[in-house]
């Protein structure tokens, strides 16, 4: 709590003891016999002292409300409808209803500081979360370690991180070795080990030993601070629930307020009923008409579902992805960088005559050597001896067909289907490839090398997930052959595939799926998720655009709507749950606020509901709205 | 050119909604926003003098939350 809540707390506690001491004078009899006739005037008085002194600021509020000519606020709604019920004792064969009055405007109170209490603790929740500002960051300048502000560190500039400090600016290591925690940013628990050479992403906090980081980003283009502007501007961006709340409550309130003098007047007019009864059920009405459960209640679920989304490493631009997000019904997947890992590995070696395996991969590493094409580094990779440099002689590099290089005194040659015709070699085209270098020995076929792009871990349990949250069609995107596609998308269990599609086909092919979906007249959205390299369009074009595995990739985080941090494929179906749930929270909050609201004025305009029940209605409904949505916050990443 | 700024004691979800409304009717504004749960105002506007915005916007909040301030 702060100081004004303290100060309003303490003044609704005055106010309460106030009221019980002179209820139970009254309920005693203690007041009749003491003042006898007058104790009504007595009581009246009485009553107005707790009145007072709980809602004052109140009746301020109201009295300036009016003032400036727009009435139809909370506060001058309780003035007239606690004030009117004070007046009722003025009404011939009127029961009295001061301590209804005093009664209401405490309760009221109560609630508004609690209501005030838990948005303050909401909003620190979630701004806690968000903590992932660096405050500092030491800049060696001159031989000599600086303490500065991260926005007066330019690129170029070398920082030194210590165990315990936050990363503060995106950066490469020059020096130093030591674990990062990453979960702020990306949810995955598991530390990431960073060395020479390893790119290092603000916000993260370096854990073990000191590293010295030489800076490429500004702090305003770095990690942390695009991450922090998202999510904060994502509340820019309403839900149409939302906005269609708002509007609702711009009526409601009038419609509400309409009917409680519609209520007060005309059965005593016309109909000859009892002044004071139909009064108070329009005062109660009035009570009622504050829309304030609703305002407050569904913007806060969705700030609570980006929040939550936001720790588990899942970046939402706004309440309207996430609404939109949850109801997805096909995802499109970009195969590359999503479902694969993007990198190149050698997935298997194909001999063609007498020579190994393990030879064959020799040979091949030896003559690509010199490169460092990602084809020939995963070759290297494979390659489990050492290179020894000696063997190689003549090493060159011939662009876009392969390598040529003298091997232990052989002639090797190892690429492409075009390296193997320039030199007249026969070649053998293996079934299943992704990328197939073949290699040749003084002018001898001797067999080929695999490369694919291997496919994540945790890519099938991703489609099973996606499933199991309600998405009904999951298709692939690639580039690579039907047969090699298929194989995949059947491994993985994707339902459909569209292979050998050039990177601007791709939009065309999420085109078709949406004007499918039109067709068959389908209510649910399409998301496309890509690795956020060359999809920017398709991204752009879909109902909702997926970006993963992109921290520091500044373009995917522009085109998203949605930006998956780390790249896991399993993080989209924790998403759409996310979605879901916080959709299912939005909704429980309007049923159930409209719902007790709707069902107080019936019961009220009958003369069942009183004024208690009103301030419930209001107050204690908001309460709990508030206490729903703050459930949106909790993230399990496994429910 | 759009500027962000905290605004203090905002209490009210309703009244919030009600200042972003009028604040957009402004003919200096192009686009406001208010974010109740960031207690954020949003203005863009190509006035020159963007504190008279500022001051219009102020007079708005305190209609309908005397104690809400922008803080610049």
């Amino acid at each position: 709590m702060n100081a004004k809540q303290k100060r309003w707390r303490n003044r609704i506690l005055v106010a309460i003891v106030c009221f019980v001491a002179i209820y139970a004078a009254e309920l005693t009899g203690l007041l009749d016999q003491t003042f006898g006739e007058r104790a009504l005037y007595v009581e009246f008085v009485l009553f107005l002292i707790p009145f007072v002194l709980a809602g004052y600021d109140v009746l301020i509020k109201a009295a300036k409300n009016i003032a400036h000519g727009h009435g139809l606020d909370e506060n001058f709604l309780m003035t007239v409808a606690t004030l009117g019920a004070f007046a009722l004792v003025f009404f011939p064969d009127s029961e009295p209803h001061m301590a209804e009055g005093a009664a209401v405007m405490l309760f009221y109170q109560v609630g508004e500081l609690f209501q005030s209490y838990a948005v303050g603790k909401s909003r620190k929740s979630i701004s806690d979360m968000m903590d992932i500002v660096p405050e500092f960051a030491n800049v060696m300048r001159d031989g000599k370690l600086e303490k500065v502000d991260p926005y007066e560190v330019s690129i170029g500039d070398e920082i030194v991180v210590k165990p315990g400090e936050r990363i503060a600016l995106d950066g490469i290591v020059v020096d130093g070795k030591s674990q990062i925690d990453t979960s702020a940013l990306t949810g995955e628990s598991v530390p990431r080990s960073a060395g020479a050479g390893d790119e290092v992403i603000s916000g993260c906090v370096n854990m073990t030993g000191s590293l010295t980081v030489r800076v490429i980003k500004e702090y305003e283009d770095s990690t942390v601070n695009r991450i922090l502007e998202l999510v904060e501007n994502a509340a820019d961006k309403k839900a149409k629930t939302e906005n269609f709340i708002t509007r609702f409550a711009r009526y409601y309130t009038p419609i509400v307020v309409g009917l409680a003098v519609l209520i007060a007047f005309v059965p005593p007019l016309l109909f000859a009923g009892v002044w004071a009864d139909w009064v108070l059920r329009g005062l109660t009405f009035l009570v009622v008409s504050c829309p304030c459960a609703l305002v407050i209640s569904v913007p806060l679920s969705f700030f609570g579902g980006i929040g939550g989304a936001s720790k588990a490493g899942i970046l939402v631009k706004g309440s309207n992805y996430l609404e939109a997000l949850s109801k997805v019904d096909t995802v499109v997947f970009d195969k590359t960088g999503t479902l694969t890992s993007g990198t190149f590995e050698v997935t298997d070696v194909v001999p063609s005559g007498t020579f190994t395996k393990g030879e064959i991969l020799e040979f091949a590493a030896h003559a690509e050597a010199l490169s460092n094409h990602p084809i020939a580094l995963s070759i290297q990779r494979a390659y489990e001896g050492r290179l020894d440099m000696k063997r190689v002689a003549q090493g060159e590099e011939i662009s876009g067909h392969g390598a040529k290089a003298e091997v232990d005194g052989k002639i090797v040659l190892a690429g492409n289907d075009k390296l193997m015709y320039m030199h007249g070699i026969d070649y053998e085209t293996a079934d299943l490839v992704g990328t197939q270098v073949h290699v040749a020995v003084d002018g001898h076929y001797v067999g080929s090398v695999l490369i694919g792009d291997t496919v994540k871990a945790d890519s099938a349990q991703a489609i099973v997930d996606l499933h199991n949250v309600g998405v009904k069609k999951t298709v692939m995107l690639t580039g690579d052959r039907k047969e090699v596609a298929e194989a995949v998308a059947d491994s993985l269990g994707v339902d459909e595939v569209r292979s050998e599609l050039l990177p601007e086909d791709k939009v065309d092919a999420v085109e078709k799926l949406l004007g499918a979906k039109e067709t068959n007249g389908a209510s649910g959205g399409l998301a496309f998720v890509g690795d956020g390299i060359n999809d920017a369009p398709v991204l752009m074009r879909a109902d909702v655009g997926i970006a993963m595995g992109a921290m520091g990739s500044d373009a995917a985080i522009e085109a998203a709507d949605i930006v998956l941090m780390d790249d896991r494929p399993t993080q989209i179906a924790s998403a759409i749950r996310v979605s879901k749930k916080t959709m299912r929270i939005v909704w429980q909050n309007i049923i159930f606020a409209l719902g007790v609201k709707f069902a107080v004025l019936v019961l009220a305009a009958f003369g069942v509901a009183n004024m208690w029940m009103a301030v419930f209605a209001d107050v204690g409904v908001a309460v709990i709205a508030i206490l729903n949505a703050m459930r949106a916050l909790r993230i399990n990443s496994k429910n | 050119m759009k500027r962000s700024f905290k605004l203090k004691d905002l209490d009210c979800a309703n009244c919030a909604s009600k200042m972003e409304c009028d604040i957009n009717k402004l003919d200096e504004v192009n686009k406001a926003n208010i974010s109740f749960m960031t207690s954020k105002l949003v203005i863009d506007s190509d006035a020159e003098d963007f504190d008279a915005v500022l001051d219009k916007a102020q007079l708005i909040c305190s209609k309908y939350e005397p104690d809400c301030k922008i803080v610049r």
